[in-house]
């Protein structure tokens, strides 16, 4: 496996790899993304409780969801930065922490626009609420970090250090909900062999998670395609890519 | 693998190990501080291995079900008592203000205030809490029997009958 994977280390075999994917990823993703929410905002029935104030489901949970699985993928990429200092991996975690920043943001968004109507709150020092905060924290300290250093390589060595010591966090924001009493109810779509939600509103929820996952995807691949051609840009390939030629002086 | 990765691998993983179990362990010691609510039975049997029960003139949340029939509200006031439950202890809660719109006999509720008495509380804040389970409403009624009321309904057939209640609009779409 180490062979086979060992060759996208390099910038131009990764930026090859990950130009294939782009566009299958990009493509279902909007597709996918579309009809989810499109469904389950307009067309799925209205909740006998909360009637139509439970909608923001289609974008609260997918968007928590790959909030917190951009921040594993983030965790990863740092045990590979910091074990097997790879410079593509190092590029990977700016490619990575704005995309679940922005996430995490929308998730904290629509939790407080639901909240208000159904809790009757904006904010609730809550497990779940606030676990989640310092997710968005950790996002933001990981980038401010890679960005404040004058050598590139020290400020990627230690955002993966604070990257991965935050990883913690993940199965807290988890199972917040289960270890504490708290205001926020626990997961609808994780708990396996229990329906906890009829086939007319888990059918677009399961398409809009999809979907936001082939998003988190393809957004972290344009984003790190476009590292990988920035900090290659002194290398011929990269610059045959952009279609400029190689001149003595430029 | 080559020794220095090696040796930085071990340094990570002692990393991720060391600060897994600081921070398991900081939890555990703050376990009962993070909890957002008292439950009733909690408030009166106490709270935790050491027991730990609430004192009068404390500030604190209690999270329950709210008993069926309990609900009393003052035709003249925002003013509302209502009793909340778990699993066999009461708790009256005092309230004056608006509910939220989910606030219901059934419903889940966490209410901020002061202890005045023992199982009395003086809520500052009331919140609905709702579960896990989503659909709809017809599904709800034949899979469970349960037609949710809401009492701020102007049909609602309560503990009290319905006086002159200003019925505000949009609380039931």
């Amino acid at each position: 496996m180490w062979k086979w994977l060992h060759p996208y280390a390099k910038g131009e075999a990764a930026f090859r790899l990950l130009g294939l994917w782009q566009p299958w990823l990009a493509g279902l993703a909007v597709i996918l993304v579309t009809v989810g929410v499109v469904w389950g905002l307009a067309y799925a029935p209205a909740d006998y409780q909360q009637g139509d104030s439970y909608r923001i489901i289609f974008i609260h949970v997918p968007s928590a969801m790959f909030a917190m699985g951009a921040y594993t993928g983030l965790a990863i990429t740092a045990f590979i930065v910091l074990v097997w200092q790879i410079r593509t991996a190092e590029w990977a975690i700016a490619a990575i922490a704005p995309v679940g920043a922005v996430l995490t943001f929308i998730s904290l968004f629509t939790g407080a626009v639901w909240g208000k109507p159904m809790w009757g709150t904006w904010w609730e020092w809550d497990a779940r609420l606030t676990s989640q905060l310092i997710l968005f924290f950790l996002y933001v300290g990981v980038l401010a970090l890679y960005y404040a250093f004058n050598d590139a390589r020290t400020g990627a060595k230690a955002a993966s250090i604070l990257a991965l010591v935050g990883v913690v966090n993940v199965p807290i924001i988890h199972f917040s909900v289960y270890w504490w009493n708290s205001l926020h109810q626990g997961a609808t779509v994780t708990r396996f062999g229990e329906t906890l939600m009829p086939a007319s509103m888990k059918y677009p929820l399961y398409i809009s998670i999809l979907g936001f996952m082939l998003l988190t995807a393809a957004l972290i691949v344009y984003r790190l395609r476009n590292e990988i051609l920035k900090q290659e840009l002194h290398r011929p390939w990269a610059l045959a890519q952009l279609g400029v030629e190689k001149h003595h002086g430029v | 693998m080559i020794p220095r990765r090696k040796k930085r691998l071990a340094w990570v993983i002692s990393l991720i190990v060391g600060v897994a179990a600081s921070v398991a362990l900081i939890l555990f010691a703050l376990t009962k501080n993070i909890d957002l609510f008292y439950t009733p039975s909690e408030m009166l049997e106490g709270k935790g291995s050491q027991k730990v029960r609430p004192e009068v003139g404390q500030r604190l949340r209690v999270g329950g079900m709210v008993v069926e029939g309990s609900v009393q509200r003052n035709p003249e006031t925002l003013e509302v008592s209502f009793r909340v439950t778990d699993t066999g202890p009461e708790v009256t809660v005092l309230y004056t203000g608006i509910l939220p719109d989910l606030f219901r006999e059934g419903q889940g509720i966490v209410a901020q205030g002061v202890l005045i008495e023992p199982t009395v509380l003086k809520a500052t804040e009331v919140l609905a809490k709702h579960d896990e389970e989503y659909m709809p409403p017809e599904l709800a009624e034949a899979m469970k029997g349960i037609q949710h009321v809401n009492p701020n309904r102007p049909d609602y057939t309560g503990s009290q009958p319905q006086q002159s209640q200003p019925k505000k609009p949009g609380t039931n779409p």
